[in-house]
This record gives C-alpha cells, structure tokens and sequence, in this order.
C-alpha cells in the first residue's frame, strides 16, 4: 500500500458514499440479471419483485434446451457459426493489426501519419455512418448472407489498430537496432521479439474484438448482413427467441427463458474480461492521445 | 524539397512496411474511408437500390432541414444526449477511475467489472431495463411505486412521452463506462507517485489541489482518448432507444440521428436520403470532436 498524502477522513467517506452509491445504481440490474436465470416460473410473478432469488431451479435452462432441440438447425450449428465468426474475424483482426502496427509504430514510411490520423478519425464517429455504403459494396462483391461479412468489420476495427500501435511505440528502439545487427528479417524482429513483449496488448484487443463481434452479430439491427437460419449466430438466434420470433417458428418466450438467455448472452463476455482484465489495464496504460 | 521520384525511391526502401500494413490497411480503406466518401456521394442522389442513383444536387439536404419534422426531433434528442449523457459519463468514468485508484488491486479490479460489465452486457443489458421499467405491476419500478402508495396503477413507462427520454438517459449512462473508464483506470495508475510527494512539500494541501493541480495536467492525454470515445458514443446513441423502446418510438420521442438513419437506410430503402443523414452525422462527429480536443489541450497550461 503506497503512503497517503493529504488525504482527510471526511473526504474519504463522502467519496465512498458516492461511489456506494453508485455502484447500486450499476450493480442492482446485473443481480436481477443472475438471479432472475434461477427463478421457477411462481417467483417471476411475486409482488413486488425479488432481488434475490428463494428456491432457485435449472428449469428455465433446461426449457431453453427443449426450445433449441425442437428446431431444424441443431443448437451445435449456431455454436459453430459463432466460433467460427470469432475465431477467423478476433483472430484474423489481432493478427492483421500485429503486422500492421509494428510498421506504424516503428517504421518511418512515407504516408504512415497520414494513415494513423485517418484511424484515429474513424475513432471519432459511429458505424452507421458506413453502414449504407458496406451493405452495398458487400452486396456488389457477393458477400451479404456469407461468414465473411460478419467477418469483415471486424478485422477493419480501428481501436484495436490503435491501442497496439500505441503500445509498440513504448518498446525500445535498442531491441530491433540489435537484432537487425544480427540479420533478422522484419517478420522474425515482429513474431520472434515484438510480439512476445506485447502480450497483454494482444489480450486486450482480443477482448474489445469479441464484445465487439459478440454484440454486433446478435441484434438483427446490428449483424443485418446475415439472412439465411443456417448462418446466424448463437447470440442472435438468442435475441430473436426473447423477441417471440424463431426463424419461422414461433416461440413463446416466456421470462424464463428470457432471463436465461439474457445471462447466458452476460456471462460469455464477462468470462472474457475477467481473463484478460489485468492485461487491459497494462495496454489501456498506453492508450492516451500525445499532442 | 523532395521531389517525386525521391519519394518513390523512399517508398521502395521500405516496401516490406507497406507488405505488413496491406492485409490491415486495404479493407479498411475501402470499407471506412471508401465507404465514408461513398457515403457523401450518395447524400446527392436519389437511390431505391434497384434503379442506378439519380443525381438531385442538394434536395436530400434541403428536405432534412426543411421538411422533415421528424428529423428535428432527432437532432433535439441527439444534441441532448450530447450534452448531458456525453459530459456525465465522461465525468463518472473519471470520478470512478479516480475514486478507485488508491485502492488495493482486488479490490479495484472487483470495481472495474461492476462498472464496466453493463458496457460488456451488450444487447442482453436491455432486457433487464425492460422488466424495471415495464408497464405491468410486475415491474420493478411500478411495483415499488405502487406498494409506496405513490400511484394507483402501473404506468407504461417504454410507451409514454414523458417518460421515454429520462429513460433513455438513465440507462444509457448506466452503460457508458466503456474504454475511456478503462483508459481512466489505467492512465491513473501511471501517474507517478513522486509528484505527489514533491507537490506536498510545494503546499498541495488535499485532495482536490492535488487533483487539479498534478493529475489532470499528467492525465490529459487520456483524458483526450477518453473525450474521442465519448463523444462519439453519444452522438451514436441508438440501440437503447430500438430496444427498450421499439422502433419507431411512441411519437418519435425516442428518435435519435442513428435510428432515423437506419429508419431510411434499412427499412424504407431510401439510400440517398439514409446516406445524407449519415454525412452530417460524420460531419458533426468529427467536428464536434476536434473542437473538444482544442479546448482539452488547454488543461493546465
């Protein structure tokens, strides 16, 4: 524990009771969130509702089971697709962004500053603003209803580009100088020292690349690529159970299955985090804006 | 003065440069920066996907601005969360980031996720809102009210004006602490312990000074990134709103640029039109930001 400077007791205890406070406003939907994947069907209709849950069940899980075995398509394919679309879209992205960003950070090419302020301009405004364009330049190129479109925006994220360029400027210009002293190729300086030294960067935009997959494959707003069942993702079909709608099956969603979804689509992301927390505040160390 | 051919050699030089940027940099041409201008062509035509674009000079603008109502009512809410979901949450992110930083790693880290996991939560945040504020008595928020006595029938929160953009604030602050928190929580830790020190010898007396005087000045860079990350989602603020509160909302009260934009864009094919929405979004965004970014530079100087 470092040494306190300056610091009062009544300071102290108004910043926890804020910060108390706070923290309930944040943390009383995601307890609902848990507890309501346990309640048996009785609990949902108690007044007024309960945080916490009394006789928790698995039946709500088990419900969802009968749900995804009585449909055509076996559950297994919209878990395959859903890794598929994270393994080749995260994957490709973190290694697309590991070749491009040792050059951006290191390398001192002609159109490089150029280039990095064009990403760090695409930080600045949403997707939607492309959204219109891509649909129609996928569509030109035969790519609406296929993988690679749900692939593509993620490997073109540009958070991840910066936070890893960012990361691989801190590096010390000594390490590469020696190793082209010994002959090393550009890719051996990358993969054999850079990318050793940048492992928590690669855990971070691992991370922000499959929230960023996960969530925008599982609104039928966000995907809006994917039109074939046969395609979706886990998390989309999902979203689309708790909307009543199932393909071209109707379901009846009721807040069982609803709330077992809905920690099911929680959990996931928040395993992710939770592996590569400390590797993301050591990258995000790196993320500030030089003027 | 270089001229063109020494650059061209230069460019040669460091050919295996321009080989590891490609398989990054060549979609990301064409789908942000190409799709960006594709997106400013567009805005001057009129384009049903079927037939080939049809140029109409500046209509599509002039009918923004000029006939369609519904597009005022977006700008109106978009400016408001702008102006106070954006602030806020910048603000909150560093209040937390700042609040926590002191304390032991668990502990923090226990903090980060509470704070961050809505951000994580992602589509499946909103179910949980819906059962707060849902218009049954089953609601958290009617049931609660009701059992106060404070009203005599649940009230249909999602589906009534008055209600509908106090709402979309609440929650969309509940899941704004995203990067730019992290980046807070970071930065803070980078933040070197000896100028604490000295600042004390030099007459910080608590807390605050200590704040405004060391951390913010060392913090700005973050403070910046943070600012790029904010803005940009508030002005983006869209899936709360189809959400949690339909699309289209009750009398478009919850109607914001980016659901008009998908309005036009994804449901009445109206590309030209979608894609001039979509340029004064990208206008404003940047713009907006770059201004922010002058006046942020300004910290402490």
């Amino acid at each position: 524990m470092t040494n306190r400077l300056n610091r009062s007791v009544g300071g102290t205890l108004f910043l926890l009771f804020f910060l108390g406070f706070l923290g309930i406003f944040m943390v009383i939907p995601l307890v609902f969130t848990i507890s309501n994947a346990f309640k048996p069907l009785n609990e949902f209709y108690l007044f007024p509702p309960k945080l916490f849950v009394r006789n928790p069940t698995l039946t709500n899980f088990t419900d969802l089971k009968q749900i995804l075995a009585n449909f055509w398509i076996p559950f297994t394919r919209y878990l395959f697709n859903s890794l598929w679309v994270v393994v080749l879209g995260t994957g490709g992205h973190v290694l697309f962004v590991s070749l491009a960003a040792y050059p951006m950070a290191k390398h001192d090419f002609p159109g490089k500053n150029l280039l990095f302020s064009i990403t760090v301009l695409a930080l600045m405004f949403s997707p939607e603003v492309t959204k219109i364009p891509n649909f129609i330049i996928m569509s030109k190129l035969g790519l609406i209803d296929t993988y690679t479109s749900m692939i593509i925006p993620s490997l073109v994220f540009p958070l991840g580009l910066f936070l890893m360029k960012q990361y691989m400027e801190d590096l010390p210009d000594s390490l590469i100088e020696s190793a082209k002293c010994e002959g090393a190729s550009e890719y051996a300086i990358l993969f054999r020292i850079i990318i050793p030294l940048v492992k928590p960067a690669l855990m971070t935009i691992v991370l922000f690349n499959f929230t960023f997959v996960w969530s925008q494959t599982s609104g039928e707003m966000g995907g809006g690529y994917i039109f074939s069942e046969k395609l979706k993702t886990l998390p989309y079909v999902l979203v689309q159970i708790t909307q009543g709608g199932f393909g071209s099956m109707q379901v009846f969603a009721w807040d069982g299955i609803v709330a077992v979804i809905n920690f099911l689509l929680i959990s996931i992301p928040i395993a992710v985090f939770l592996i590569t927390q400390s590797s993301i505040v050591e990258t995000m160390a790196t993320s500030g804006i030089k003027d | 003065m270089k001229t063109l051919s020494s650059t061209w050699k230069e460019m040669k030089k460091y050919r295996h440069s321009y080989l590891m940027i490609a398989p990054y940099y060549l979609p990301f041409l064409v789908f942000t920066v190409f799709s960006v201008l594709m997106a400013m062509g567009l805005s001057f035509s009129y384009f049903n996907v079927l037939e080939t674009p049809r140029l109409i000079g500046w209509q599509n603008y002039i009918n923004l601005f000029l006939q369609d109502d519904i597009f005022s009512i977006a700008m109106k809410n978009t400016f408001l969360f702008v102006a106070i979901t954006g602030p806020a949450s910048f603000i909150l992110c560093f209040f937390v980031a700042w609040v926590i930083n002191e304390m032991r790693p668990k502990v923090r880290a226990a903090i980060t996720l509470v704070f961050y996991a809505p951000t994580l939560a992602g589509v499946s945040a909103f179910a949980i809102w819906k059962f707060v504020f849902s218009g049954s008595e089953y609601g958290l928020v009617n049931a609660f009210l009701l059992k106060a006595g404070l009203l005599m029938e649940p009230l249909t929160y999602l589906k009534d004006i008055r209600f509908i953009l106090p709402i979309l604030i609440v929650v969309q602050l509940w899941m704004s602490l995203g990067h730019s928190f992290l980046a807070f929580i970071a930065g803070l830790q980078t933040v070197d312990r000896k100028l604490y020190e000295a600042a004390a010898v030099d007459g910080v007396r608590n807390r605050w000074q200590e704040l405004w005087y060391i951390t913010l000045p060392v913090m700005r860079p973050f403070l910046l990134f943070g600012a790029v990350m904010q803005i940009a989602q508030s002005f983006g603020v869209s899936a709360v709103s189809i959400n949690l509160l339909g699309f289209p909302t009750t009398k478009y009260a919850g109607r914001t640029i980016v659901t008009h934009l998908m309005d036009y864009g994804i449901i009445r094919y109206e590309m030209g039109y979608a894609s001039a929405i979509a340029t004064i979004l990208f206008l404003m965004q940047v713009i907006f930001n770059k201004t922010v970014q002058r006046g942020l530079k300004r910290i402490g100087e």
